[in-house]
């Protein structure tokens, strides 16, 4: 059974510096790093002999605005089936800038998920064979799941926030 | 006869006919094709009968249901869920509650998480039923859909004794459920268990060992274990390519440790195992239903929880703090801690994920699902190159690709 603890001191040995903030909310350890060292460290637990963290079990974006420099994080979940050990690694990505390698040459599942966040955040896989929309249409000029772009109409004034709870 | 003089015809010399060029043909199967059940395109390159490749669209029945989530309290985002597999709602719901519950830290009692595994086998059996019958209509056996399909009937019927609803069942709630078993649930339950045999004993005499079927299916769209796990395949599709992840076994949530079952795995990964496969679970399914049905504990089928779980109805009308309650949840005043969690359930199709971030308001700051046929669609095109067209339908029809799970 392979602990948080160990796998935190391992990539700690290994990475140094560039494996930072670990927290374990709901026991699941949580780790981020930057994106040059994404695809370094998910090669090192997928070719790892013991851990064998094989499987990307999801991709996907979340938008912090009010974290200026940081406004983009991209969200990885990998698990190993052997030791069932799930493992949570975060990127963030200024807004400036947002490239981020793709995963694709690892794993073949990383294809739509990164169109997906593509499509929805606008973030830019760098590599990746076909980036293009996926669920929206492709002459969509906006990426809809940013914050500034809010649910309802802005314009409507039967809905007001305060009466409402929101 | 009289002599009919032929006109002088000119036969070109081979020198002088135009080259031969050969092409691909491009078809569209889809988006809206009998045989794809669902609203999916694929634009195939076609050697004749052979596909060369494919080129996939999705995204026909895309609902945003992540942006809306982010607007509408947690137990409003139920009927989202309904909307994904709609083959299999009652796991999708479950699924949720139990995210939020993680969130929440409430624990559910015994009883009501036996009636939520009851229900989710069930709605695992109709979503099963449904792929292989239809797999069987792909292949040309009309009559076994037809004949099952009385079967998810009944199940529909259980929803509807349950929950209110047969298709789109928002059912249960966050910390438990909305009413107990009825009597009436718990005999159509019963009399489920004793009548579903035969009828899926009939369905595998019609299929199993079936000439024509076997030979349609066997090695038809196959895929290797590694091909299986680099496209992110889970569930029964990942099962008959062999690997026996099943998170009901490896993550147990809901009591699931509680019941005695089998995870049934393939060898091939091609069609006729994915069918096998899904056949075998049925069985496991009803197992679990008579387990869960006959060894249903007694208590409160709702967890105390008084700030997310609504209060009985009479005590509003009576109660200071029920009326308090009732109101706040109802108009969404409730705030949830902040946190992060991710949760997965054994859905029809695979791991089914919620990823959720709370910052402590009444709805999700960002809620992401998890698709299980998102992941593994995209694995078609490989799956189908070089094989017939009418293999190709086979193919889809027995991954189960549901397109309101894979649009989201």
């Amino acid at each position: 059974m392979l602990t948080n603890q160990e796998v935190a001191e391992g990539l700690l040995e290994k990475f140094g510096d560039q494996v930072f903030g670990f927290e374990e909310p709901y026991g699941l350890l949580t780790l981020s790093t930057t994106r040059e060292d994404i695809l370094p460290l998910m090669e090192f637990l997928k070719d790892h002999k013991t851990w064998q963290v094989i499987f990307l079990t999801d991709l996907t974006g979340v938008q912090y605005p009010d974290n200026k420099g940081q406004e983009f994080v991209v969200v990885y979940h990998l698990h190993s089936f052997v030791h069932n050990f799930r493992i949570r690694i975060k990127v963030a990505l200024s807004e400036a800038d947002l490239h981020i390698p793709t995963a694709t040459g690892l794993f073949a599942s990383a294809n739509w998920m990164e169109r997906e966040t593509y499509d929805f955040f606008g973030i830019l896989f760098d590599g990746h064979p076909n980036l293009r929309r996926i669920l929206n249409i492709e002459e969509m000029d906006y990426f809809p799941m940013r914050k500034e772009y809010p649910m309802e109409d802005a314009t409507r004034e039967d809905k007001i926030d305060a009466l409402f709870g929101r | 006869m009289a002599d009919i003089e032929l006109l002088p015809h000119n036969v070109p010399s081979q020198s002088e006919l135009p080259e031969l060029v050969e092409e691909l043909t491009t078809l569209n199967l889809g988006p809206t094709h009998p045989a794809t059940h669902g609203i999916f395109q694929n634009v195939l390159k076609m050697d004749g009968e052979k596909i060369v490749s494919g080129e996939q669209t999705i995204g026909y029945i895309h609902r945003a249901f992540e942006k809306i989530a982010e607007r509408r309290p947690f137990y409003q985002i139920t009927t989202l869920t309904d909307r994904m597999n709609y083959c299999s709602s009652p796991i999708n719901n479950m699924g949720w509650h139990m995210t939020v519950e993680k969130l929440l830290g409430i624990e559910v009692p015994k009883r009501a998480q036996y009636i939520r595994v009851l229900m989710m086998e069930l709605a695992r059996i109709t979503d099963h039923i449904i792929c292989n019958s239809i797999l069987g209509v792909d292949t040309g056996a009309f009559t076994g859909f037809l004949y099952v399909m009385q079967k998810r009937e009944e199940v529909y019927e259980i929803y509807e004794e349950v929950c209110g609803a047969r298709l789109t069942t928002n059912m249960g709630r966050v910390g438990g459920m909305e009413r107990d078993l009825s009597s009436t649930a718990i005999r159509k339950i019963k009399e489920f268990i004793k009548s579903f045999p035969p009828v899926l004993r009939e369905l595998e005499k019609l299929l199993n060992r079936n000439r024509i079927f076997m030979d349609r299916t066997i090695n038809v769209g196959p895929i290797s274990q590694e091909r299986a796990l680099s496209y992110g395949f889970t569930g029964p599709n990942l099962r008959a390519a062999g690997i026996d992840y099943d998170v009901r076994v490896m993550n147990p949530y809901s009591s699931y440790e509680d019941f005695d079952f089998e995870v049934p795995i393939g060898q091939n990964g091609d069609t006729f195992d994915r069918y096998m496969v899904r056949n075998e679970e049925m069985w496991q399914s009803l197992k679990i239903v008579e387990q869960a049905i006959n060894n249903l504990p007694e208590g409160p089928y709702y967890a105390d929880a008084p700030e997310f779980y609504l209060p009985p109805k009479q005590e509003v009308y009576k109660n200071m703090e029920a009326l308090i309650y009732h109101f706040k949840i109802v108009m969404g005043e409730i705030d949830a801690p902040a946190g992060e969690v991710y949760h997965a359930v054994e859905g029809g199709n695979g791991e089914l994920g919620f990823y959720l971030i709370s910052d402590g308001g009444r709805a999700p700051y960002r809620l992401h699902f998890r698709r299980p046929s998102f992941i593994y669609y995209q694995a078609y095109p490989e799956m189908c190159k070089g094989s017939s067209l009418s293999d190709a339908i086979l193919t889809m029809s027995s991954m189960n690709v549901i397109a309101g799970e894979l649009d989201a």
